[in-house]
């Protein structure tokens, strides 16, 4: 009986805990009954094609055709202008904007062309400006390449002269690579590629990040194309591209540049922004023209944060490099596309090493060049001065000498001292083949079990349960979280976005695809906060997990579907996995930086009142650099997005195939796009969300 | 600067205001011209208007030193801003040596900037990606000279503000102290006739905030400029001025020279304002001075009539003598005891009570 009592008492503590609790977070009161009116919904609304409540009719459906009518009335209809035609020797009527289009691919064409024949060599630029008929007439007439030991030199040298010793053997071990594995040809058309398209991205984005700048209502014009272009797949941008310029190198680089600005616009508005006012003022009140201001007083002063953006746009360059091989851009993605496709994995192996060296070559040189310091007063004789430009010309020299050397040595066959030809050099693909299938062998079954499992009782189920949704009451949910997190704005703008998808008739393959985001969402914030966690306990295991993120962020996510399809082959599973890969990264990031930001006053304060470390932990870091990490998620749903994207090369049923087919089909453009703009607005409604929750937090924690 | 230049000088003032309103917000400019000049901050405020300057007059002569003094917020840096037209004031008109500053061409406000104006930051606002010697040569090189000839004086002016030996340094790798420093030598590279000084030295520790003041003081007893001075620091005030502006909410309260303020506040906010400044940190020699009386026997020990109380009285406490008070002219003009110099010193209260 007295126990009983106790035992009443003791819940009816309980109880009233959970009372108080209730009642301290309003908010919490709001999702219980919003999760309840979910429930309800999807109990009672039946799964029926007639049930406007279960599916909504497709009322967007006829929008890829407009944009499909559109793109081809300017293309075709719109503005025509008179064009002399040399080959008929008249005038004739052309629309103007295929004129334009043709010009640019015509002039890009030519740019990188040129690239390339300075590295590899060539006769096209020559013809450019003579003819066939010159060039075959004088032998003499053609371009040759730079020997690959004189490219590899240069590396090394401006290696050495950015940073030291170790960026050098970097470079060298890279370029040397690229060389002896006979890669040097595709290598070396990448690289050209995004030496085109990098400084033209750059350009671009530096001169609308100064307008935005500058003028306000451009950078309210510009916020929205930049927000949806930063979460739009890649993919998507390629099917407009290949319907205005067609296919080719100079699509690919204009997909490219089109891909790699936005980050450069954010990054150069927020690095003038920041820009102290009185370090303005004081350029203005040392007489700086305008012109003055802006070039040597803004611009320098921004420094970091426009080299940061030069980083990400040479980053963004060569992921999409890979890419656009899709629409025929040669160079190494183009062969990885080919080996993977043929499931040689061991060669795409060897094709992968070479991007990912060449990414973290580029990385590493662009973010020594920002970091450099510059020693303007030594007094230097002109020796000294050109020190670098004058050993880079020894080098030339020597390189030139050692091909000339080289022909005598291979006078049959190759001559390895000037190019290694394609595939010419030495490969371990055979081998590196083998040692995949030993493991295919070894691990088969344990693989598989782990592949049917994973499969069987999670995917599918949860996919399961995605589909079974009424979109109602998905509608219903998401603007309801929407509305507990921001109010009514947040409400409408979420709810804007679901209903667009919704209204397409693509809704099921939008479930899928967020079923496959938020399945590696949720598996990579585990794995990243744990493991950033961890890290984040010293200095050394936070600095050391950051440069392992660094390097895996410079990897094209292109790459990460490698070691999937090695293990898992073409499944479901290996989207899984290469997408949470390739999304821990951020997660893990955010996490140690945010844990690593919390003020050691605020340590030192809970030391002195006795916590112990997870306490801690629990009571004063987590909630501290929560909206950080928060930041970090929405970040991992951008990347998560992305890769599931790309994962269809693999082989999904979601958004991302439908994609893949709008590439191959005439009238694609319309699809593309529409099903970029699903993609995008996922995106961008959790991102709304969790932004709008992190800046409330940080503001209530004074962090703002 | 020392002494107290005459107000009236039948030259130009070097910086003259006169009615000078700046206004922030969106409908600034109308709702000034409905008020008819008579700006009352908090109806502005409900309005969605902020007054940073209301109604300032005030003329700066050549070789003259201004202090703005207030309370943080009170429009200081508004006021100097304006002067310098870093911003555009709302209303009102602003002569720098007789030109209107407001009516300038952009060219013509570069090529003032470029030539006859010099100013320091709070916060330094050095530009960080370039050394120490890049700085100083910055104006000089914006305005046109080549990189040997500006480098040259830069270098002139690196020993000017003692930091020989640091030309290479970056701003990160400098102390508060020395890279202000920087900014007063880019501020006086091009040799300017008006130095704007924004609260100089509030971002510096306070040893090191007296040094800096002595080494302002020693510049100034050199070049001799006409200089506008912020501060919230009455010390610094009192140290430099020649005459102090006092504001508050945007308006100037009271511009006189430190005695006056000090000994003659004129409304009520004022006199809160230097309530617990020290009298022998602002009264002269003068104001104690006994005339001559030929039967007294004084000290060997002579004091200027100028010397401000603090400096000497130990000295003048020193001597067993009433000590001899001499003018401009070395002539003895007058003899100073020690006891009015002690009631100076520890019977202030009870002269402010007897003012009250
Ligand atoms: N750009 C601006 N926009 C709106 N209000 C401003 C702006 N600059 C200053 N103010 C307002 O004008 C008033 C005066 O500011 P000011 O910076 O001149 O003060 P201050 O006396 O220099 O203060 P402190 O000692 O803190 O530097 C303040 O109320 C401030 O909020
Ligand atoms: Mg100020």
């Amino acid at each position: 009986m007295c126990c009983l009592a106790a035992g009443l008492e003791r819940k009816i503590g309980i109880d009233s805990r959970i009372m108080n609790q209730l009642t301290n977070h309003p908010k919490l009161i709001q999702f219980i009954g919003l999760l309840v009116i979910f429930s309800l919904l999807c109990f009672f609304i039946a799964p029926s094609e007639t049930n406007v409540l279960w599916r909504f009719p497709s009322l967007l459906a006829g929008l890829p055709y407009l944009i499909n009518d559109s793109v081809e009335y300017l293309m075709f209809d719109w503005w025509p202008i008179q064009v002399y035609d040399p080959e008929i020797e008249e005038f004739e009527e052309k629309p103007l904007i295929l004129q334009v289009t043709r010009a640019i691919s015509a002039s890009i064409l030519f740019l990188i062309g040129l690239i390339r024949e300075i590295i590899l060599g060539g006769f096209k630029t020559i013809v450019t400006f003579t003819s066939w008929d010159f060039v075959s007439e004088n032998k003499w007439a053609r371009w040759p390449a730079l020997p690959w030991t004189v490219v590899a030199g240069g590396a090394i040298l401006l290696g050495y002269k950015l940073q030291g010793k170790g960026l050098a053997m970097l470079a060298g071990f890279s370029t040397i690579y690229l060389a002896v594995f006979g890669q040097w040809e595709p290598s070396m058309q990448t690289l050209s590629f995004v030496l085109f398209a990098a400084p033209v991205s750059f350009i671009l984005g530096l001169t609308l990040g100064i307008w935005a700048y500058k003028n306000r209502n451009v950078e309210l014009t510009l916020n929205p194309f930049l927000n949806v272009m930063q979460i739009m797949p890649h993919f998507s941008y390629l099917v407009p591209v290949m319907v205005f310029f067609g296919i080719g190198d100079h699509a690919g680089a204009i997909a490219t540049i089109i891909f790699a600005t936005p980050p450069m616009v954010r990054l150069t508005v927020l690095g003038l922004k920041r820009v102290s006012p009185e370090v303005l003022e004081a350029g203005m009140m040392s007489g700086c023209s305008n012109f003055q201001l802006m070039y040597k007083v803004l611009i320098p002063t921004a420094r970091r944060d426009l080299l940061i953006g030069v980083n990400q746009v040479i980053m963004q360059c060569l992921a999409m490099a890979v890419i656009a091989s899709f629409i025929g851009a040669k160079g190494l993605g183009f062969n990885l596309l080919l080996s993977l496709n043929g499931l040689r994995i061991g060669e795409a192996i060897e094709q992968g090493i070479c991007i990912v060296l060449i990414a973290v070559v580029l990385d590493r040189l662009s973010l020594a060049w920002a970091n450099k310091k510059t020693d303007y007063f030594a007094e230097l004789t002109f020796i000294k001065r050109h020190k670098y430009s004058l050993l880079f010309l020894v080098i030339l020299v020597a390189g030139s000498v050692l091909a000339y050397v080289g022909t005598f040595i291979f006078r049959e066959g190759y001559n390895y001292l000037y190019i290694v030809p394609h595939n010419k050099g030495i490969t371990i693909k055979d081998t590196l083949q083998n040692g995949v299938d030993w493991i295919w062998d070894t691990f088969f079954f344990a693989l598989k079990g782990f592949n049917v499992f994973l499969i069987q009782e999670i995917l599918m189920p949860m996919k399961a349960a995605y589909l079974s949704m009424p979109v109602a009451a998905t509608l219903v949910l998401t603007m309801g979280v929407g509305y507990i997190i921001g109010g009514i704005r947040s409400a409408a703008i979420v709810g804007g976005f679901i209903l667009f998808i919704a209204l397409t008739e693509w809704w099921d393959r939008a479930l899928i695809t967020m079923y496959l985001m938020s399945f590696a969402v949720i598996v990579a914030s585990i794995i990243g906060v744990t493991v950033g966690t961890l890290c984040a306990q010293n200095a050394y295991t936070a600095k050391f997990i950051l440069l392992v993120c660094d390097t895996f962020q410079t990897f094209p996510s292109f790459i990460y579907l490698i070691p999937v399809i090695m293990l898992f082959g073409v499944t479901d599973t290996s989207v899984c996995i290469a997408v949470i890969v390739y999304a821990t990264v951020p997660a893990t990031r955010y996490t140690v930086e945010g844990l690593r930001s919390v003020s050691p006053d605020l340590h030192d304060a809970g030391s002195m009142s006795g916590v112990n470390r997870l306490q801690r932990w629990i009571k004063i870091e987590l909630p501290m650099s929560f909206p950080h990490m928060a930041l970090g998620v929405n970040q991992t749903v951008v990347f998560a997005l992305s890769m599931v994207i790309i994962g269809a090369m693999i082989g999904t049923d979601d958004l991302g195939q439908y994609i893949l087919k709008a590439l191959s089909d005439k009238n694609g453009t319309g699809n593309g796009l529409t099903l970029g703009l699903c993609v995008a607005f996922i995106g961008l409604a959790v991102d709304q969300v969790i932004r709008t929750w992190a800046n409330e937090r940080k503001k209530v924690l004074g962090l703002a | 600067m020392s002494s107290s230049s005459p107000i009236t000088q039948d030259t130009q003032p070097v910086i003259q205001c006169n009615s000078v309103y700046k206004i922030f917000g969106d409908n600034a400019k109308k709702m000034l011209q409905a008020s008819k000049g008579n700006v009352d901050a908090k109806v502005f405020q409900d309005a969605g208007c902020i007054v940073g300057v209301n109604n300032a007059s005030f003329e700066v002569p050549k070789g003259d030193l201004l202090v703005v003094m207030g309370l943080s917020g009170s429009g200081k840096s508004t006021l100097l801003r304006c002067a310098s037209r870093l911003t555009d004031a709302t209303a009102g008109q602003i002569f720098i040596d007789g030109e209107d500053l407001l009516a300038m061409s952009n060219k013509r406000l570069i090529e003032l900037r470029r030539n006859k104006m010099g100013m320091v930051f709070q916060s330094f606002a050095l530009l960080p990606h370039k050394t120490v010697l890049e700085n100083i040569a910055f104006p000089l090189q914006v305005k046109g000279i080549n990189t040997h000839e500006s480098i040259k004086r830069a270098k002139d002016m690196v020993d000017l503000v003692g930091l020989d030996g640091r030309e290479n340094y970056f701003p990160r790798e400098l102390s508060g102290g020395q890279q202000q420093r920087v900014g007063i030598a880019r501020s006086l590279a091009v040799e300017p006739d008006i130095w704007f000084l924004d609260e100089p030295f509030s971002a510096l520790d306070p040893l090191i905030r007296k040094e800096m003041q002595d080494e302002f003081m020693r510049l100034q007893g050199v070049l001799n400029k006409t200089i506008l001075f912020v501060t919230h620091d009455f010390d610094e005030a009192l140290r430099l001025a020649d005459r102090i502006a006092i504001m508050k909410d945007g308006i100037i309260e009271q511009l006189d020279t430190p005695a006056n303020i000090v000994l003659n506040p004129a409304t009520e906010y004022v006199r809160k304002f230097t309530e617990e400044v020290p009298r022998e940190k602002v009264l002269r020699i003068e104001s104690v001075m006994d005339p001559v009386d030929t039967s007294e026997v004084l000290s060997d020990l002579k004091v200027s009539k100028d010397a401000i109380i603090e400096t000497v009285a130990e000295a003048v406490l020193g001597q067993e003598k009433p000590v001899a008070v001499i003018g401009a002219d070395n002539q003895v003009v007058g003899a100073v005891h020690s006891s009015k110099v002690i009631h100076v010193l520890f019977g202030s209260r009870a002269g402010t009570e007897n003012r009250n």
